[in-house]
């Protein structure tokens, strides 16, 4: 089977202007949907990031304290998941709760070893 | 002082009620090979209630404020360990404990009611386990369920911390070495099962309920958490088989006359001078409700048969009300079940009001060869009060003498001796 990553981007706007009980309601759900996927065997880990952090230009040199994304194109975090097809593992993505809650997800095949 | 009193108790009872289930549902999510570092957590958020209460007062659930401290406590230790063996992640639910996305959700359905009564009463079946012996199963119990420290687990069983210390020990490393996941057994195994958990919960009592005690605190303490872990497993529909209501009826029977069993000092009582107004006539009603319910399906437990004893003792409003003709008959079925020696001596007792010591002594001749009961104090006794009726007061001292010499307990030796001194005045 090969192996995809999920990226949720954007979406935190709308999760800083959520009730602590919605934002633990919504976290229920990506407890389920993440579930689902663990109960098929098809889970391999994931974590959240913070939204701050720092770039570093190419050549190394200059750095800019922030990402240098649109907000709404920020990486919020990410899980690996086991699928046989892009095709599969986008149906599978398609469950994520973020989407509710104004996130993209990009679905991006690993680069296999044994190529 | 007061107000630290107070708060005192309420820990001490809190931690009685609540400790087992928390070490439960942490042996869940930690693993069976992690046992000492649930009881630590446990024990850890149970300094933090005394620390806190303390100066900030009683909060208003204190039960809940002890399972989210017990909780948070939990996942500092995941985050901490994510990445270490300590902790085994590989099933798909504890995978699930690996990530920020899920980690708080997950936590929070172990700690769910349903699952905390179930978790409890998986690990009673995992104590229980016919490989490990009944003594460590009722230390492990006493400790890791019942919130006792190694030192009144002790006290329990007369023995030194050291020795408790060596059984929790290999039962941890039993349950360390076979990978144990503690789990309520299924439909098939349940009735099986459930006997050997039965079995542990009524030594425990009797540990309590035995007279060898001279600290009436223990004996009330262990007494209560027998009771407890039996209603435990009334308390959920699986569990709630007939054997589990006719001993949750024996006990209640046998609690019930718990006060008028010994004197002020510790002296015993037998039966037919127990003062019975102070029987506990509330518990004997309630043994009596639960005696009905395990009237159901087609089949007669020792502890059925038992519980019928009782009642008929409970039952009688005077010694001479004694209905010995069906406590006989229990007493023939019980034998039906299983031989067992003593329950053949307890049978001679009966037959001794019914029809005399010289039946009694018949009935007796045929179990003289008995190694166990050669070793039992009351065989020797009851042969003593047998010669005693009979006239024959010499042979019935040296009954009495050798009786003494079996028993450990105090009040035991005291009873024997006073009878002696009565033969010889």
């Amino acid at each position: 089977m090969k192996q995809f990553m999920f990226l949720f981007k954007g979406g935190d706007e709308v999760w800083d202007n959520k009730s602590p009980e919605e934002q633990d309601i919504h976290m229920q759900h990506w407890q389920e949907w993440i579930g689902k996927i663990a109960e098929q065997e098809k889970y391999i880990g994931g974590e959240r990031l913070h939204p701050h952090g720092n770039t570093i230009h190419p050549g190394g040199v200059k750095v800019t304290d922030r990402p240098l994304t649109e907000a709404k194109e920020i990486v919020g975090g990410y899980i690996i998941v086991k699928a046989n097809t892009l095709e599969e593992a986008t149906e599978m993505a398609k469950g994520c709760p973020g989407l509710q809650w104004e996130s993209s997800l990009e679905v991006r095949e690993v680069w296999p070893m044994e190529d | 002082m007061e107000n630290h009193n107070h708060i005192n108790t309420t820990v001490n009872h809190l931690f009685r009620e609540e400790s087992g289930k928390m070490v439960a549902v942490l042996i869940k999510i930690f693993g069976a090979e992690n046992i000492e570092l649930a009881e630590d957590v446990v024990q850890d958020a149970l300094v933090k209630a005394l620390e806190t209460w303390k100066y900030r007062g009683m909060p208003d659930n204190p039960r809940a404020w002890l399972y989210r401290t017990a909780k948070n406590k939990a996942i500092d230790i995941i985050r901490r360990n994510k990445h270490s063996t300590l902790i085994d992640f590989s099933d798909p639910k504890k995978q699930l404990l690996t990530s920020n996305y899920t980690l708080n959700a997950t936590m929070n359905n172990y700690w769910q009611e349903n699952h905390i009564k179930d978790d409890f009463l998986a690990m009673m079946y995992a104590c229980c386990h016919p490989n490990i012996s009944q003594e460590n199963q009722i230390t492990f119990i006493l400790k890791s369920l019942c919130g006792f420290s190694t030192k009144e687990v002790a006290k329990s069983f007369l023995t030194s911390e050291d020795t408790i210390s060596k059984r929790l020990y290999r039962t941890k490393e039993y349950f360390r070495k076979h990978k144990i996941k503690p789990t309520i057994p299924g439909p098939d195994a349940i009735a099986t099962k459930t006997s050997t958990v039965l079995s542990a919960i009524y030594l425990l009592f009797n540990e309590g309920y035995n007279s060898t005690h001279a600290d009436q605190l223990i004996r009330k303490d262990l007494i209560e958490q027998a009771m407890l872990l039996c209603k435990s497993l009334l308390s959920s529909e699986r569990t709630q088989l007939p054997e589990v209501y006719a001993l949750m009826a024996l006990l209640c029977f046998h609690a019930a006359r718990i006060q008028s069993r010994t004197t002020p000092d510790g002296e015993l009582i037998l039966l037919h001078k127990q003062d019975r107004k102070i029987w506990d006539k509330a518990l004997i009603a309630k043994g009596e409700e639960y005696l009905n319910k395990a009237a159901f399906g087609n089949m007669i437990s020792t502890f059925h048969l038992e519980a019928a004893i009782a009642y008929e003792h409970c039952n009688a409003k005077k010694y001479q009300d004694t209905n010995w003709v069906s406590i006989l008959s229990y007493y023939d079925l019980l034998l039906k079940i299983g031989y067992d020696p003593i329950v053949f001596l307890n049978r001679c007792l009966v037959i001794l009001e019914l029809d005399g010591p010289v039946k009694a002594l018949e009935a007796l001749e045929r179990v003289k060869e008995n190694k166990v009961l050669q070793q039992y104090y009351v065989y020797h006794a009851t042969l003593g009060e047998i010669q005693q009726r009979l006239g024959d007061h010499a042979k019935a001292i040296t009954y009495y003498q050798t009786a003494i010499k079996l028993t450990q307990s105090k009040q035991e030796q005291k009873f024997l001796k006073d009878k002696i001194a009565k033969l010889l005045n």
